[in-house]
């Protein structure tokens, strides 16, 4: 097989049908150009979403479940007998974590580990003036706080510092401190669930750009969330741990759930609604670019065929004076891959060029999410992939039609 | 020297019934004959140099050319021998329309690889020449009138230097001039460079001033 004459023949035939060409082509073009926005695009928002819920949450949060679903008195002394209890009552349990600072002391040793922050969380109600409104103080040891989270970074206004030398001051989430119309330096009373009021000053704003958390979470002094809940210095609610290796938080909050049989919860389980939207735009990514692949193969396939029943006296002539089935298949296979690969790379110029042009949009997500503009990622791999699947997708299409034209008797059609 | 040899050759077609074409054909071709085959319309003369022209293998008998048997060999290598050793010329010029006359001259040669791209430009310049078309090599094929086309088509079967040339009515389309410009070029050839013609004909004319002729009827050789 001589591929060097297949290819001028091929080249001849394409570019004596320069628009049915282009036409083939720009179906496949458009199908890799959809191809590579979308994928940039979806994985960009994937990324983004992961990173920022990641950022907001510990890789490994260890807490006390509280639950009135424990066997009463009586079930326990007599199991075996038919017990009825009418109006079941939860048991007065404290929500803290037994010398949690001692496992705090623990788990801060262990080299895998960046940070660990204890802190006293609890659903409070804000009052400036007369409408109260709800949210959650968490009363952390700030700095350490600050090793998990970057809560210095994400000061807004204010200054994280000040949470230490002003025992009663908080720092508010962005939205929140908006909904409240407070400004650094206000005072505003809060009301715990059993009823302490305490008047509190605001000494920073600060936002994650989330909004479950800017949009509800305050940070406080461990000491004043400790008085006005009326317990003890040692009482603590949550242990929230970040590791070197995001990775090894799943296996080692098995670890840590079996050494201190407290509740312990990894960072994929606790943003698992985040994942599953991660595997849904994944799925919809694979399915919309076969969809566009498949349309763009149809074309080439039709053109191709079209192609092949116009060339029967070219083919015929060709196998009369000695091209062999394998030269022909050759013939009709290069031109499909021409159109598939310049098809393919135009399509990554202009899948290119949308997704900067959206990378640079701008974009306004409310305060649901801070991000300006639409998230997307720049990625090598896939625009090889982009390329792979063209060129295969062509490959595919064309081969039927040259292989229709290999197996086209010349006898018929030369004796007319 | 014989060239070509075909021994009892049948043949069927099944549509719309089943109908013998060709019954017990056998005939022999010397080196550097110019042979007409000639008959009735209908009796299987295309028929007959199709499967002569190793195209159609649909047929029971034996064909042998050039000393090797052709019949059971597979479509690519009765493609490969097509190419080395036989030219055609058909009634309707076929040439390739994109390309231009020099390329339609030289694919074959390409195709067979024994000469350089620029020996193969060469011969085929050589091979216009012979049919006086070397003038418009570079003419796109489908600019051309129907003799001219007939005529690069004959350079184009002569490039790999044939053992055999066949023909299925290469005048059939032409004018009287045209018609003896070929009968010409297809004399010349058969007696200078001892290559074996083989051209169904209805002109009587270019019948009578071949070497031989091989009359068929209803599918049998009734004079040769
Ligand atoms: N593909 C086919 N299927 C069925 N019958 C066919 C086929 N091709 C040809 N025939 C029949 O075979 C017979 C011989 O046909 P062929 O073309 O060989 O005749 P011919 O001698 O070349 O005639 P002409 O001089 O008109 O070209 C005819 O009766 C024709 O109808
Ligand atoms: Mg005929």
């Amino acid at each position: 097989m001589n591929i060097q004459i297949s290819l001028q023949i091929a080249k001849t035939h394409l570019l004596t049908k320069k628009k049915q060409t282009l036409i083939a082509m720009l179906g496949v073009t458009f199908g890799i150009a959809m191809f590579i926005v979308m994928i940039s695009f979806i994985k960009g928002v994937n990324k983004f979403l992961e990173d920022s819920a990641l950022d907001a949450t510990p890789h490994v949060r260890i807490y006390k479940e509280i639950t009135s679903n424990h066997p009463s008195l009586i079930e326990e002394a007599n199991p075996k007998a038919f017990n009825v209890i009418h109006h079941q009552l939860p048991k007065n349990e404290l929500a803290n974590i037994k010398n949690g600072l001692q496992i705090v002391a623990n788990i801060e040793k262990d080299p895998a580990v960046l940070g660990v922050s204890p802190q006293i969380g609890s659903q409070v109600f804000f009052n400036k003036g007369p409408i109260p409104v709800a949210g959650q103080i968490a009363g952390v040891d700030i700095l350490k706080e600050d090793k998990l989270y970057s809560i210095k970074r994400r000061v807004k206004s204010g200054s994280m510092e000040a949470l230490l030398s002003n025992p009663n001051g908080i720092l508010m989430g962005t939205i929140l401190a908006r909904n409240l119309n407070v400004k650094v330096g206000d005072k505003l009373t809060i009301t715990t669930p059993t009823g302490n009021l305490k008047l509190v000053k605001v000494v920073g704003i600060y936002g994650f750009g989330i909004q479950t958390v800017d949009g509800v979470r305050c940070y406080a002094n461990m000491s004043m969330v400790q008085e006005i809940l009326q317990k003890d210095k040692s009482y603590v609610t949550d242990i929230h741990i970040k590791m070197k290796d995001s990775q090894a938080a799943i296996d080692y909050a098995k670890v840590l759930k079996n050494q201190y049989r407290y509740q312990t919860q990894d960072w994929a389980e606790a943003n698992s609604a985040f994942m599953t939207g991660d595997k849904i735009r994944n799925a919809m990514v694979i399915i919309v670019s076969i969809t566009l692949l498949v349309v763009a193969g149809f074309g080439i396939y039709n053109i191709m065929n079209m192609n092949v029943i116009n060339k029967m006296k070219d083919i015929a002539i060709l196998k009369a004076t000695g091209f062999a089935g394998k030269d022909i298949v050759a013939v009709f296979l290069i031109q499909s891959i021409i159109i598939g690969v310049l098809g393919a790379c135009l399509g990554l110029l202009i899948g290119f060029s949308l997704s900067y042009l959206l990378s640079i949009t701008p974009f306004d997500a409310g305060d649901f999410l801070a991000v300006k503009t639409f998230p997307v990622i720049f990625n090598i791999k896939y625009y090889i992939m982009g390329l792979a699947f063209g060129v295969i997708t062509t490959i595919l299409a064309g081969y039927m039609p040259a292989r229709k034209a290999s197996k086209i008797d010349p006898v018929a059609i030369l004796r007319g | 020297m014989k060239v070509l040899s075909a021994s009892h050759i049948n043949k069927y077609f099944y549509e719309p019934e089943k109908f013998q074409v060709l019954k017990n054909i056998s005939f022999e071709v010397r080196k550097g004959e110019f042979l007409s085959l000639v008959g009735k319309s209908g009796c299987g003369k295309s028929t007959l140099l199709y499967i002569l022209s190793t195209m159609d293998t649909d047929y029971e008998g034996i064909l042998e050319m050039n000393g090797e048997k052709l019949t059971g060999k597979t479509q690519d290598q009765l493609a490969a021998f097509r190419n080395e050793h036989l030219g055609f010329v058909f009634q309707f010029h076929f040439l390739l329309p994109e390309f231009t006359v020099l390329q339609n001259v030289m694919l074959p040669a390409l195709k067979l690889g024994k000469y350089s791209a620029k020996e193969v430009e060469e011969r085929a310049y050589q091979k216009l020449k012979l049919v006086d078309m070397d003038g418009h090599a570079l003419k796109q094929s489908s600019k051309l009138s129907g003799g001219q086309q007939q005529r690069v088509a004959i350079a184009r079967a002569l490039i790999n230097d044939p053992t055999i040339i066949m023909g299925d009515e290469p005048t059939g389309n032409l004018d009287k001039k045209n018609s003896e410009i070929v009968f010409n070029i297809f004399k010349q050839i058969a007696h200078e460079n001892h290559q074996t013609i083989i051209t169904v004909t209805h002109d009587p004319d270019f019948a009578k001033g071949c070497d031989r002729i091989i009359e068929m009827s209803d599918g049998q050789i009734i004079k040769s």
